[in-house]
């Protein structure tokens, strides 16, 4: 990674003006649809910003309320941490083994595996057949087969019962981890030059413990590093599982997510600088699990 | 003499060098041959592991596929089936005479769906890559803040975002064109911070000796690094092209005619009661077109991959 070209020399600006050309269509656009975006809301999280009356400066006041006056963003919060490192890191190890696993498969047998893995992420919708099997009617699957097994008297209200909500969108988040970050590790494991492991068989490697330590890993620390931002977002900013199974707002609020209260200010109440301190605090939060999962991932294979 | 002794020492070179490479080869399958060194256990452990996590994964798909070609009567059967008794395509049947009675024809949303996922695909990628290669492979000024802006970017909630994209949206005049979708598409930086993380891993020295052979950073980048990436792009191509079939853009575009055909399937699905079935067949449709392209697309990553090593 430390592997970069200094022929234009790293501190002039008109030696290198061919690479600022060949990046200023994508810079363009990026600032004027993502940064200016993200820039703007950040002001708005200061501001008492309701869409429909001009903005005044209110500084902290949308923070303090937050933290101190909000008891519905604690529950929020609570309830995306436990989310978060839950599927987070098991998400990411699976989406890893899972890629590893298939790997070493002859190329046809691994691209139907890859497929299989992959389906649930491939349309954004594919999960919601799970309110059909968790569905609360008796005639939902997986009630409709307790019953008739003799297992349940009645039907249980899987999506309404705050004992099994979080559960549940927890298993479903799950079988939706193997998602970009596990394609990039199999594009990534790809990539990996097969001589390295023969001369790592020269160099003592011998097994395939110390094989994917010392070679595999390594090699893919880029992929890593991406699959890990992946996990985060989607860990950290889980909403749309959330609000689809077990509706919006859930009952007791019991799978309420930081990202449910953002668009419950943002989109319904209209709130915009409230919502916007909101997604100020989830951004900094974002940013901190990052910084803390990319210092691990540097240490691998060392 | 000599120059029969040129040829001499070369296959003894050559000789040498294949008796080596095989007893390498011994060794390396005594010991730690990547497939005969799994015990039968391990391959047991193995083949169990991902049966069942294949079954866990394929078992809601196998159950969405069933409920588009179920009658309602099966639809509503208690106990539910996974697996369709009865198929018929009165599903589809139905969805296409929804189609017929409405005011825009289905070609249309066709169309406007075509034209969105190749234009708003094309782009993203190339203007990923153009702006990847830089950032990957040189050290200019600024390199360092542009990066982390970007990766930073990734992690904002999109959530809130949407209010202040909507004013940019609106002042430079692009709500009801096909822009409004394509150009923030375009400045996507997930796909570019992918394909900076590809690009790094191209060795520096492949470059430079294009570089010495006059070739330009652009003419470089499209005949030495892409080749070199092509899992990356095709994994872009694939997260793209998900993404722009599955656009709706019903905060930027209210021209009827100009609405893509996700929004006018989730339109029709979710208008109206008793439509079940309707709603499976949609399902389906949906999960099926990127399938397709991502089965397309993937058989071609294997290919090249297995014939071509990309590093040093």
């Amino acid at each position: 990674m430390d592997d970069k070209i200094h022929v234009n020399g790293r501190h002039s600006f008109r030696k290198n003006r061919n690479l600022y050309l060949m990046m200023l269509p994508f810079l363009v656009l990026f600032f004027t649809f993502t940064v200016l975006p993200v820039l703007t809301s950040i002001v708005f999280s200061f501001t008492d910003f309701n869409v429909l009356q001009f903005p005044h400066f209110i500084g902290f006041e949308n923070y303090k309320r937050l933290f101190l006056d909000d008891t519905i963003f604690v529950t929020a919060v609570k309830n995306t941490f436990i989310i978060a490192v839950i599927t987070g890191p098991i998400g990411y190890l699976l989406a890893f083994l899972m890629a590893w696993l298939i790997n070493e498969l002859p190329p046809k047998i691994r691209a139907v595996l890859t497929i299989i893995f992959y389906a649930p992420s491939i349309s954004g919708n594919v999960y919601l057949i799970f309110t059909l099997i968790f569905s609360s009617d008796p005639h939902g699957y997986l009630n409709a087969k307790l019953l008739d097994w003799g297992i349940i008297d009645s039907a249980i209200l899987w999506l309404q019962d705050t004992r099994y909500m979080l559960a549940i969108v927890i298993l479903v988040s799950l079988w939706m981890s193997l998602g970009f970050g596990f394609l990039s590790f199999i594009a990534g494991l790809q990539t990996i030059d097969r001589t390295q492991y023969e001369a790592g068989e020269v160099d003592g490697i011998s097994n395939r413990w110390q094989e994917l330590w010392y070679i595999t890993l390594p090699n893919m620390k880029p992929q890593l590093m991406f699959g890990a931002i992946m996990s985060i977002t989607a860990a950290l900013g889980a909403g749309d599982i959330t609000a689809a199974l077990t509706g919006f707002p859930s009952t007791n609020y019991a799978t309420h997510t930081i990202v449910n209260h953002l668009t419950d200010y943002g989109s319904i109440r209209m709130e915009m600088g409230y919502a916007s301190s909101i997604a100020v605090v989830l951004f900094a939060i974002m940013l901190l699990s990052n910084r803390l999962v990319q210092k691990f991932i540097r240490r691998v294979g060392t | 003499m000599s120059v029969k002794s040129i040829p001499k020492t070369h296959m003894l070179h050559h000789a040498s060098q294949t008796r080596y490479r095989k007893r390498r080869n011994l060794f390396a399958r005594l010991l730690t041959d990547r497939r005969s060194t799994r015990s039968l256990g391990g391959n047991i452990v193995l083949v169990l592991t991902l049966g069942l996590m294949a079954s866990i994964f394929l078992f809601p798909v196998i159950f969405m596929v069933n409920n588009a070609f179920k009658p309602l009567i099966e639809l509503l059967k208690f106990p539910p089936d996974i697996f369709v008794k009865n198929p018929t395509f009165e599903n589809f049947q139905d969805l296409g005479e929804l189609f017929a009675n409405s005011l825009v024809p289905f070609s249309r949303y066709l169309f406007n769906t075509i034209f969105i996922v190749v234009a708003g695909t094309a782009g993203q990628i190339i203007l990923a890559s153009m702006a990847a290669y830089p950032l990957a492979k040189y050290d200019f000024p600024g390199r360092n803040l542009i990066f982390n802006l970007i990766v930073m970017s990734l992690m904002f909630s999109a959530a809130v975002t949407a209010v202040p994209t909507y004013i940019i949206v609106s002042k430079l005049k692009l709500t009801d064109t096909y822009l409004s979708i394509i150009l923030p598409a375009f400045a996507s930086t997930l796909g570019l911070y992918l394909m900076i993380n590809f690009m790094e891993q191209v060795p520096s020295s492949l470059i430079e000796s294009a570089a010495i052979d006059g070739a330009n950073e652009i003419n470089t980048l499209f005949s030495i690094v892409m080749p070199a990436v092509k899992p990356a792009w095709i994994t872009l191509f694939i997260l793209s092209f998900q993404n722009m079939w599955g656009v709706t853009g019903s905060t930027f575009i209210y021209d009827e005619s100009l609405k893509t055909l996700s929004y006018a399937l989730g339109q029709i699905a979710t208008s109206g009661i008793a439509r079940q079935g309707v709603m499976a067949a949609v399902s389906l449709i949906m999960f099926i077109i990127p399938t397709i392209i991502f089965i397309f697309m993937q058989s071609n990553v294997i290919e090249t991959m297995t014939t071509s090593g990309m590093k040093e």
